[in-house]
């Protein structure tokens, strides 16, 4: 049995702990068909739609993992910034009139459910066979533990990506400038 | 074994993140236009985040360093999507579409 918290008995729905367990069920639920619409759908915008609401189930399983700083940042960075660049770029090059966004042949479709599947069926049956041991907590991860480890610990790497950052955002005015007549 | 603590069980934090994989890895092969590989390479990305996230509150003994590692991966698709999303202007700029069987010039 893999570590879990210990709640020993089988909450009653109409507990706190129930009414927990039915949050998350709904969250998790919330991030598959997210994640479905986000990969099946006919229409960029769909997919982007799909794909804010999977990340928004993302923030609330972060919730559940005892996080909530980087639930926000989820929800600010990758649905408030990414899915919204996203959105501008169907916007700008993506025009609706012939587009078809479904399967390139007629066999592509089932040989990628049968690749996805097996990526997916050996990455469940490694991790329902494999044996993980938990540790004892040394600190208790709140927001103020996070900083100090990103300015003493990982200082070097906190540098770094800002630079990679500003990098990214030079280069990606570049590419976008270059060829354009006006 | 109830459903209702499901959320105190490390395996379901995994076969989430599996399921999220494979649906990933199924939009990058059928999506037609570099947007939509994108979009399915988030879900990939945000796969692996939950992974990190999960192991993060159930095993590591420093419960920061999994919050730090998904605040970096978050930080590396941000530029990602920044940088993909120039090029795929770029490319519309110069072939008047994004579908990825316009795009055969290099195809010898």
């Amino acid at each position: 049995m893999n570590p879990s918290m210990a709640i020993t008995e089988a909450p009653g729905l109409f507990t706190a702990n129930g009414l927990t367990g039915l949050i998350f069920l709904v969250m998790m639920a919330v991030t598959l068909i997210g994640g479905l619409i986000a990969c099946t759908a006919e229409r960029l915008v769909r997919s982007v739609a799909g794909l804010i609401v999977c990340f928004i189930g993302v923030a609330a399983l972060y919730y559940f993992l005892n996080s909530p700083f980087v639930a926000l940042m989820q929800i600010l960075i990758y649905v408030g910034a990414v899915c919204i660049t996203i959105a501008f770029a169907i916007m700008l090059a993506a025009p609706e009139e012939n587009k078809k966004n479904g399967p390139a042949g007629p066999l592509s479709g089932p040989l990628a459910f049968i690749t996805a599947g097996i990526v997916t069926i050996g990455l469940i049956v490694m991790a329902m066979r494999a044996k993980f041991t938990s540790l004892p907590k040394v600190n208790g991860g709140s927001v103020k533990e996070i900083g100090i480890q990103f300015l003493t610990s990982y200082s070097m790497v906190f540098e770094l990506i800002s630079i990679v950052l500003l990098i990214a955002i030079i280069g990606a005015l570049v590419i976008a400038r270059a060829g354009r007549s006006k | 074994m109830s459903f209702l603590t499901l959320y105190n069980n490390l395996n379901t934090f995994l076969y989430l993140a599996a399921i999220l994989f494979g649906m990933g890895v199924y939009g990058i092969v059928t999506h037609r236009t570099l947007i939509g590989m994108l979009i399915s390479s988030e879900l990939i990305l945000a796969a692996a985040s939950i992974n990190f996230m999960a192991f993060n509150r159930f095993t590591a003994p420093d419960p920061t360093v999994g919050q730090v590692f998904t605040l970096f991966i978050m930080a590396i698709a941000a530029a990602e999507a920044a940088i993909g999303l120039s090029i795929i202007i770029a490319v519309y700029r110069n072939y008047k579409s994004v579908d990825t069987e316009d795009l055969v010039e290099l195809n010898g």
